[in-house]
């Protein structure tokens, strides 16, 4: 629990000197890059709720009994996953007008990430799922427990469990994809510092901090991640 | 919406197919060096001597919690700025391949780490040499797992190439930018970039799965 906090702390501290060396002689590229930090949060932060929500839906469907829903779960975890999010942030921005959907970039880069994470993460639940004891849905359908109770109160709360790191993991994964939102004109950490770059030459300063940022986001995730797994496998854990 | 059929086949599909090339090479390319890569840093990782082991360790920690695209920027503009000036394709192959290699390291670790400790024992009550352990007993076991998950970094790779464009290397996403520039249609490029990385994805990992149940046949005889 210590090595946490301080963590936390040494993390705040190096985020609180970013921002005063905005009044240093870094001034002239550092607040842009800033303001690019808090685009790939936000994105970062909606893509992620997508995340789960698309893994969850698309990690039961794939197991569905009715056909057309297994088949469209399967659909799109194998088209998500075969191509580059890359193509797929292109498509949703480019392509999609055609059909007569306009997206913001905002809006092209959230749906491209979550969705394309979404079918990664699919897996994972599913795994999860599977790995529930059968006994443990059999004792449910003998109580008389409803499909929708089975599931919400008997299996997804054991799932969670087993699924937690491996979706933090993919959480992390999915905010360095973020870097990729460039692509539809977003002005991400990462185009930020590839701008600034091209107007004041200091290429190592401004990629260093582009690394410490990154660097930053993802630690946070992985002890804000710890922390959610010990509240999921708490009563796992002896009382003292 | 309307597709064109004389663009795409006049237009679209003769370019892509020029670029598709560049895209193999640079997966294939990139895959090699990060073979070969994640072996020295395996390596090094696992030193005794801690003044190696820590930094490596550490290092390659960094380099798995910064985007890819990050680092591509990053040996594009740092590199000429120390004096090495290559060409951005091989720039885009060293920072895939840099990436890539810290993922390889920890397959190559976990591989050997998973055979049994009771197989160094044997061979030596047998009184093999150290080399031959390694060479006859030890690699051959560690192999079943980590070539599928090699095979699985592979098709990853591919997948990454894309990022190459943002540096002006012509491979398939790039050509199909670029077309969508030139003509002001996206639709036909980016539909059949992403088709072109559809099929490839779902051969390779078929692929990688045939190969995955050939070994263990093998090692279940």
């Amino acid at each position: 629990m210590t090595h946490r906090i301080v963590a936390l702390v040494a993390l705040i501290a190096f985020l609180v000197g970013l921002v005063l060396a905005t009044f240093s002689e870094m001034r002239i590229f550092l607040p842009a890059m800033l303001r690019g930090a808090v685009v790939t949060v936000q994105v970062s932060v909606l893509a992620a709720v997508l995340f789960v929500v698309m893994s969850f839906v698309a990690g039961i469907a794939k197991d569905s009994q009715i056909l057309v829903i297994r088949w469209t779960a399967i659909a799109y975890i194998e088209v998500f996953r075969g191509t580059s999010l890359l193509v797929q942030l292109f498509w949703l921005y480019f392509v999609l007008p055609e059909f007569g959907i306009v997206l913001s970039p905002m809006a092209a880069g959230v749906l491209g990430v979550g969705l394309n994470f979404g079918a990664y993460g699919a897996e994972i639940v599913r795994g999860a799922l599977l790995a529930v004891p059968r006994g443990q849905v059999e004792a449910a359908i003998a109580l008389n427990l409803s499909e929708w109770k089975r599931l919400t109160r008997i299996v997804i709360p054991q799932a969670i469990m087993v699924m937690t790191p491996g979706m933090i993991n993919l959480t992390i994964e999915l905010v360095k994809a973020t870097a990729l939102v460039s692509a539809v004109t977003l002005v991400d950490i990462t185009y930020a510092a590839v701008q600034q770059n091209q107007l004041y030459y200091r290429t190592m300063e401004i990629f260093a901090i582009t690394v410490m940022l990154y660097y930053c986001i993802a630690q946070f995730i992985r002890i804000g991640g710890s922390a959610l797994e010990d509240r999921f496998t708490r009563h796992l854990q002896r009382r003292v | 919406m309307d597709w064109r059929w004389d663009f795409t086949f006049e237009v679209v599909l003769p370019r892509l197919w020029e670029a598709a090339g560049i895209t193999v090479y640079a997966t294939v390319a990139s895959f090699l060096l990060a073979l070969v890569g994640g072996l020295i840093l395996m390596v090094l990782k696992t030193s005794r001597n801690r003044i190696i082991s820590v930094p490596v360790t550490e290092f390659m920690e960094l380099i798995r919690a910064t985007p890819l695209l990050v680092q591509i920027f990053f040996l594009f503009f740092v590199l000429p700025e120390v004096g090495i000036t290559l060409p951005p394709l091989t720039t885009g192959i060293l920072a895939i391949a840099l990436y890539n290699s810290t993922l390889c390291a920890e397959v190559y670790r976990a591989g050997l780490q998973a055979v049994p400790a009771g197989q160094w024992e044997a061979a030596r009550a047998l009184n093999l040499s150290p080399l031959r352990t390694f060479t006859r007993i030890i690699v051959p076991q560690s192999l079943p797992p980590i070539i599928p998950a090699l095979g699985n970094y592979l098709i990853a790779i591919f997948k990454e190439t894309p990022l190459l464009s943002f540096v002006a290397v012509g491979e398939i996403m790039h050509a199909s930018k670029v077309i969508g520039s030139e003509y002001y249609r996206f639709t036909e490029a980016v539909t059949i970039a992403g088709i072109f990385f559809l099929v490839m994805s779902l051969v390779s990992a078929q692929l990688v799965r045939m190969v995955e149940n050939y070994l263990n046949r093998i090692i279940l005889r």
